[in-house]
């Protein structure tokens, strides 16, 4: 069984997005890059234990970037995986960019593909349902639980209002989110070894973008915080009531 | 040509949140001088149906099949690709939440349409068809513009403030011929739950932080959450020591809330944490730490200890009820 595993690169959480050029393009001077914890914790750990416990004989990763996300790559290639792909490619629309894995993934014919249940960076969470349809496979959103044996996985997975455990073939598409499995800390091993896995670089389809981000905007600054004294909580409700209009 | 939005209901109820896609539908049909179409799906009354008139739609097409009342993503799909042909539709919406995301994606790849997922604004038809988004998790909102001529838009819910009119629809059958694949996916079992209040829909969350100390005072924000219909969340420390299940983690790496009010008791208010609660219309910070960084994105604040306040306030609320 062969895994595709697809990987985003997306600034550090704890990043201070900055913008430039009239508000058209976010700063990513100084910005440190980190695997899409989604990606990451849950996709990518969940298809290297699936590998371990022999049900998965490859695990691939694949990602849609130009050169300056491989240090990102090679993160994800040191807590595992065979080989990783980089489609030499800068994308942020989402039908351009499940296109191009979609592309790829069809040249190897993979049995399932896992991804984050989002990017932490575009908030789409939709990459992932376009590969699925691009492949004619069925798809199983913001998943649990994944277990899988040769033909089919069993997925539980949060829907509106509870959560449901399903039945799918494969080939299929899932992605992934917490309790899918646990987040790991690449070994020095595992560091070693990424540096000399095989990363192809791949020439994108062609493929048209059908959107694009033309400019960009901060929130709106709070106008500052009132504060109320902790023994008049009337107040506060008060507030929230007449002024807020919140309750 | 028309524009089509998806409707969701629980158990022959429309969703309130559909509602507010119904009448962001209308609304954009009225900007392109066309009309609007609401599809639903599975088991409902016509009685439920007539209500979306009254968000601005003219027509509703009803596909009455049974196995729609739970989301099978490519039946959806498969309907909402008939209700589009039959309308001629260049817009298709549903809601960016679990149900849309599954599916509105996949009308996109059949359309080759672009699609902008977690609308916050009507597009902007004068700069040709662009839509404003929150990215980085609400750190930032983007201008996206679809450049397709078929256009695809998940809408984030409690973006637009609901307001019933008079209007009335012609409700129609629609039958879909669906394929072998639409139902390929099989379900083992359902587990609702009921009697919560589901936290990305809330209205009115209250979180807890470490400043809680442990999950035995737990009691203390359930009760004020219970007094003001709330819905109850946490920072990730919490979740990830298991003092509270981790669907009810807000934060960029957690769920993203957009509630009316949002009370963080005890939570100093991380950069991530903001990045999933600053949809939030107004913030309430409750916190024993006055250099707290939640302060400066708060609307209202407190400083004192959270176990003296949370009754207080709790008792508030409920005197505040009773004089209503």
């Amino acid at each position: 069984m062969k895994i595709l595993v697809c990987i985003s690169q997306v600034p550090d959480t704890s990043t201070k997005i900055m913008l430039k050029d009239n508000d058209t393009a976010v700063n990513s001077q100084g910005t440190t890059y980190i695997i899409n914890p989604y990606d990451e914790w849950y996709a990518l750990i969940r298809a290297l234990e699936l590998k371990e416990s022999g049900v998965a004989t490859d695990v691939h990763l694949i990602t849609v970037g130009k050169a300056d996300t491989e240090p990102v790559i090679r993160k994800a290639l040191a807590l595992g995986g065979d080989l990783a792909v980089r489609i030499d490619a800068d994308s942020n629309d989402p039908y351009q960019t499940a296109n191009y894995i979609a592309e790829y993934a069809k040249t190897v014919g993979y049995d399932l593909v896992l991804c984050g249940k989002e990017s932490i960076d575009y908030n789409n969470g939709t990459v992932g349902v376009m590969i699925a349809e691009l492949l004619d496979a069925d798809y199983i959103g913001f998943a649990t639980k994944i277990e899988v044996d040769a033909s089919a996985a069993t997925v539980t997975r949060e829907i509106e209002g509870g959560e449901e455990t399903d039945v799918v073939n494969l080939p299929a598409v899932i992605s992934c989110q917490k309790g899918v499995a646990e987040a790991r800390i690449p070994n020095m091993r595992g560091i070693m070894a990424a540096r000399t896995k095989p990363l192809n670089v791949v020439t994108p389809a062609e493929v048209t973008a059908v959107t694009a981000i033309l400019s960009y905007e901060m929130p709106p600054a709070k106008a500052g915080v009132r504060m109320v004294s902790p023994d008049n909580m009337d107040e506060l409700v008060e507030l929230l009531h007449t002024e807020a209009k919140v309750i | 040509m028309s524009v089509l939005v998806l409707v969701e209901h629980t158990g022959g109820i429309i969703k309130k949140k559909s509602f507010e896609a119904v009448q962001y539908a209308a609304e954009i049909a009225k900007k392109a001088s066309t009309t609007a179409t609401a599809l639903v799906l599975g088991t409902i009354a016509d009685s439920e149906l007539e209500n979306l008139g009254t968000y601005g739609v003219q027509k509703v097409l009803h596909v009455a099949d049974e196995r729609l009342n739970e989301l099978h993503a490519r039946a959806y799909t498969s309907a909402l690709i008939a209700a589009g042909q039959k309308e001629d539709s260049k817009i298709i919406i549903a809601l960016h939440d679990i149900n849309g995301k599954a599916v509105l994606p996949r009308i996109a790849v059949k359309l080759k349409a672009g699609l902008v997922a977690g609308a916050l604004s009507y597009p902007d038809l004068e700069k040709g068809f662009v839509i404003k988004k929150a990215v980085f998790s609400g750190k930032a909102f983007a201008f996206v513009n679809i450049t397709s001529d078929v256009k695809v838009i998940t809408l984030m819910a409690n973006s637009f403030q609901l307001n019933q009119g008079s209007g009335k629809a012609t409700i129609e059958k629609l039958d879909v011929a669906f394929g072998d694949k639409d139902f390929g996916i099989k379900v083992k079992s359902i587990d609702k739950v009921t009697g919560e209040v589901s936290l990305a829909d809330a209205e009115l969350v209250v979180s807890g932080g470490r400043g809680m100390k442990g999950p035995e005072n737990w009691g203390l924000i359930e009760d004020l959450a219970h007094e003001l219909g709330a819905a109850t969340a946490c920072s990730r420390p919490v979740a990830d020591a298991g003092w509270r299940p981790h669907h009810e983690h807000v934060g960029q790496t957690g769920g993203t809330v957009r509630p009316n009010l949002y009370i963080a008791v005890g939570i100093s208010g991380a950069i991530q944490h903001l990045a999933g609660v600053n949809g939030s219309k107004i913030i309430v910070v409750i916190n024993k730490d006055p250099e707290a960084p939640f302060f400066k994105a708060a609307n209202y604040g407190v400083v004192g200890d959270a176990m003296e306040i949370l009754p207080k306030l709790t008792e508030a609320v409920k005197k505040f009820k009773q004089h209503k």
